[in-house]
């Protein structure tokens, strides 16, 4: 493999994404002395958290209501469906409380109350006193809160001067004999040269994977390309079948219209101009948990009731609220539909569906940000210096479906705490143990097979027949009969993995590469999705199976965990989902129905 | 004598011709500006016929059909496709702008697509934005304040404060303004140009942060900030609807006043 230059690099911490998650890792981490690297596919401002509108969820009580963690945590652990871990949840809702303040005074521009605290909107399944009445949690910045979040966050990376290694993209993990992490290996794509960067700890902050789908709000760059890397390690990836559809992207589109926009007082309405949600949840009605609002939509559209000439949408209303507060609360979906639908939100309303939006699975943590998977009895190993944060770790707080403004919450006190993490068990400037070529020579190998293929199928048609099948066969709605037709169409469709081809030879800034190896990152994910979905014999969260209709605590109150081999073939085994909590301060949730 | 000579690479050929084979009806063409480092060759057009019945409405959208159905090797930067990550800035139909925003019907006749102006092309439609960034970093865009807050505690900001950023923090970085400016494309190695200015301004206007005048002290000078002549394309392309000359007046009127 002498065709390829390698520049090395010795760091205490490498971190890799700079989204939400690898930013606050980051800042952390190198405000506290360590030296980080931080690597990221794209320019940090343009992650995808960039993209997230409604708010982040805390506590913080500005509103006047009695607000308290303990019931941002109930609410959390009964979205999740009984699947999260209620000590890593007590932990987010806990710490949310100092980690939204610390985002403030960082200079996040939050909206503001006449009292000039953080402004908060009422957002889906957020509740006071254990689902009595629903709370204004969701601390906003209009509805551009992730990219005031994510942007801010940047700033305070350059102010400590943190070093960045921009549009490079990550190809695997350094893993030594001992089954360590040690770092990562990247391809800068200005240079096409092989950057080999050595840590203490290898943080992965690389996002979910929406983009195995066809009709998802996620951002092209959405591939998951950490959660591939940990397959390929042989390590396992946890609750893979449970996929967010969000109620309301833009019909055609996929475009997000925030869930804000409901807390702000907009509606959804059916053919029939009837407020269906009234039915579905008579409490929260629209403000109900995502995977219910998202069902009931569906079911709508089944029976004849969807609006628009095919009857296979719905509309979501905005047009009864005041112009002005439209104009200060939600100026950016207003500017959103009026471009992706030309609708003007103060006259008509907005066509909807529920659109892929967010990964609960991923790679298993503890709420250290460890990365965690199962030797034998032992179901929390600790994998040493590997950890995992944000939409592409499973902690699990969000368990089979997560609630609005959970995630920038996930990404911010799990970004946090990997830098409390690191900084504990990592010793700064120590030496970083020789290497076997061979580990660095196996990722070459695979890097190489792909920049050389020579293949009559492009990526994209590849790429294509793959997400629509996961359009198809795991959607919001599955079925024995479905599942197994979307196993097999998937395991087909991997296998023109090995006759694609790609047109750009040339090491310079190369996206043909780059899209082939994502391409290569969703399929493997596609793979234990689909694989996750189909072993599930229950409904729970956002995973809804007409074949077994009801959620069965007996038999599948666990977490699905499952290992990719080099042959695409699949191994299943399960962990105990945490009902204990962090501390004596709160008592464990016991699982209820989910009424809403 | 000085020498009037075209640099390298500055001249743009006519390159590769692709046709529709099929019978649509409803086509468009595409001229795409080519160019690798790769090679020694001159910059080209390729020119790229579309079936816009099987094409979303966006430049992005056309783009990426292109990328998927017919030549995979073009290159460009691309991610949230809403708007909100500014990747996609480029040059289309004679505007700086986002290629998710602009739709593919606003434009009359073929599509124009060029990176954006003056800058150093790195491939394709990609330029290197790495001085323009660092120029960001010049204005040391993050919150500075001598007193801490209260521990635990948010700082305070009236609605009416909070209300004098808006129009300034939604910038999302996409360098259209800049790369618009006369004064920029002459002087962008020392003039801060509109993006970064607008994010100074940013930090001038937030009622929370207290280094104002160490802030205009640093912007005080002919290059950095009076390079502006107020020519305003930067407002005009802006693909957000911001306004950073508006930013770079009200700076420059502070500046009078500290006088």
């Amino acid at each position: 493999m002498s065709e390829y230059e390698i520049v090395d690099h010795e760091h205490d911490v490498v971190v890799v994404g700079a989204g939400g998650a690898g930013l606050r890792a980051t800042l952390g981490m190198v405000s506290g002395g360590l030296k980080t690297a931080c690597i990221t596919k794209v320019f940090p401002t343009r992650s995808h958290t960039v993209a997230a509108q409604g708010g982040i969820g805390a506590a913080l009580n500005n509103m006047g209501e009695n607000d308290s963690w303990q019931f941002h945590m109930y609410d959390t652990v009964k979205g999740s469906d009984w699947l999260g871990d209620q000590d890593a949840i007590e932990y987010m809702c806990k710490e949310a409380i100092p980690s939204v303040t610390e985002l403030e005074n960082f200079g996040v521009p939050f909206s503001r109350t006449e009292d000039g605290e953080v402004y908060q909107r009422p957002f889906g399944g957020h509740t006071l006193d254990y689902g009595k009445k629903m709370a204004r949690r969701a601390c906003a910045a209009a509805d551009r809160t992730g990219h005031a979040i994510l942007h801010t966050l940047y700033q305070q990376c350059l102010k400590y001067q943190a070093e960045f290694f921009v549009e490079y993209i990550a190809l695997d993990l350094l893993m030594d004999d001992n089954g360590k992490c040690v770092g990562v290996l990247a391809l800068c794509m200005d240079d096409g040269k092989i950057h080999r960067f050595r840590g203490h700890q290898t943080v992965l902050a690389t996002g979910g994977y929406g983009r195995v789908y066809f009709s998802c709000t996620s951002a092209h760059t959405c591939t998951g390309d950490g959660n591939a890397m940990v397959l390929r390690a042989g390590l396992p990836l946890q609750d893979m079948e449970f996929v967010q559809f969000h109620p309301t992207g833009v019909y055609g589109a996929g475009v997000l219209i925030t869930e804000g926009s409901r807390g702000e007082g907009g509606y959804l309405t059916n053919s029939e101009g009837e407020r269906f949600m009234e039915r579905y949840a008579p409490t929260a009605k629209d403000l109900a948990s995502r995977d219910v609002v998202s069902r009931s939509m569906t079911i709508e559209i089944n029976e004849g009731r969807g609006v628009g000439p095919n009857k296979d949408h719905i509309f979501m209303h905005l047009e009864h609220i005041d112009p002005a507060t439209l104009q200060m609360r939600l100026p950016g979906i207003s500017e959103t539909a009026k471009i992706f639908c030309g609708v003007d939100v103060t006259k008509e309303p907005i066509p909807v569906l529920p659109t892929v939006h967010y990964n609960m699975g991923g790679i298993p943590t503890n709420y250290h940000g460890e990365v965690v998977t199962r030797k034998g009895n032992d179901q929390d190993a600790v994998v040493s210096g590997l950890m995992a944060i944000g939409e592409a770790a499973c902690v699990s707080v969000h368990g089979a479906n997560r609630l609005g403004t959970n995630s920038l919450l996930d990404i911010v006190v799990f970004g946090r705490a990997a830098a409390q993490r690191a900084l504990k068990t990592v010793e700064k400037g120590s030496a970083h143990a020789p290497l076997p070529k061979r580990v660095t020579d196996k990722i070459l190998a695979r890097l190489d097979k792909v920049r050389h293929s020579n293949g009559d199928v492009s990526v994209g048609e590849v790429r294509n027949s793959m997400q629509n099948a996961m359009q198809k066969h795991a959607a919001v709605f599955r079925s024995n009969t479905s599942m197994k037709e979307g196993v097999q169409k998937v395991d087909t469709i991997s296998k023109g993995m090995d006759n694609i081809g790609i047109k750009d030879r040339s090491m310079i800034f190369n996206t043909d590469l780059v899209e082939a190896l994502e391409l290569e990152n969703l399929m493997q994910q596609a793979i234990v999705t689909m694989k996750s979905a189909d072993q599930r014999k229950e409904s729970r969260g956002a995973h809804s199976h007409e074949d077994y209709p009801k959620r069965d605590d007996k038999n599948w109150m666990k977490h699905t965990i499952m290992w990719l081999n080099e042959k695409n073939k699949t191994k299943l085994d399960y962990r105990d989902v945490h009902l204990n909590t962090l501390t004596n301060e709160v008592a464990s949730i016991p699982p209820a129905a989910r009424v809403y | 004598m000085a020498e009037f000579a075209l640099p390298k690479h500055s001249k743009i050929v006519k390159g590769i011709d692709y046709p529709i084979n099929s019978g649509a009806e409803n086509t468009k063409k595409i001229n795409v500006y080519r160019w690798s480092p790769d090679d020694d060759e001159n910059p080209r057009i390729d020119s790229y016929t579309i079936d816009l019945d099987q094409c979303g409405p966006m430049v992005l959208d056309a783009l990426i059909k292109i990328k998927q159905e017919i030549d995979s090797s073009l290159t460009f930067r691309r991610s949230c496709r809403e708007g909100i990550c500014g990747s996609c800035s480029m040059n289309i139909d004679g505007t700086n702008t986002l290629a998710c925003l602009k739709s593919i019907d606003d434009v009359k006749g073929d599509i124009n697509i060029y990176p954006l102006p003056h800058m150093e092309v790195i491939k394709d439609l990609v330029p290197d934005l790495s001085k323009a960034y660092e120029q960001l970093t010049s204005v040391k865009p993050w919150l500075q304040s001598k007193s801490d807050p209260e521990k635990g505690k948010s700082r305070k900001q009236s609605p009416k404060e909070r209300e004098k950023i808006d129009g300034l923090w939604e910038c999302v970085l996409c360098f259209s303004c800049s790369t618009s400016c006369p004064s920029y494309w002459w002087n962008g190695d020392k003039y801060l140009g509109p993006a970064v200015l607008l994010q100074a301004y940013r930090w001038i206007a937030d009622s929370r942060d207290e280094n104002t005048e160490q802030r205009l002290e640093e912007l005080e000078d002919s290059f950095k900030l009076y390079r502006c002549h107020t020519i305003m394309n930067c407002t005009k392309t802006c693909p957000k609807g911001l306004n950073p000359a508006k930013a770079i007046g009200e700076i420059k009127k502070l500046q009078l006043e500290r006088r």
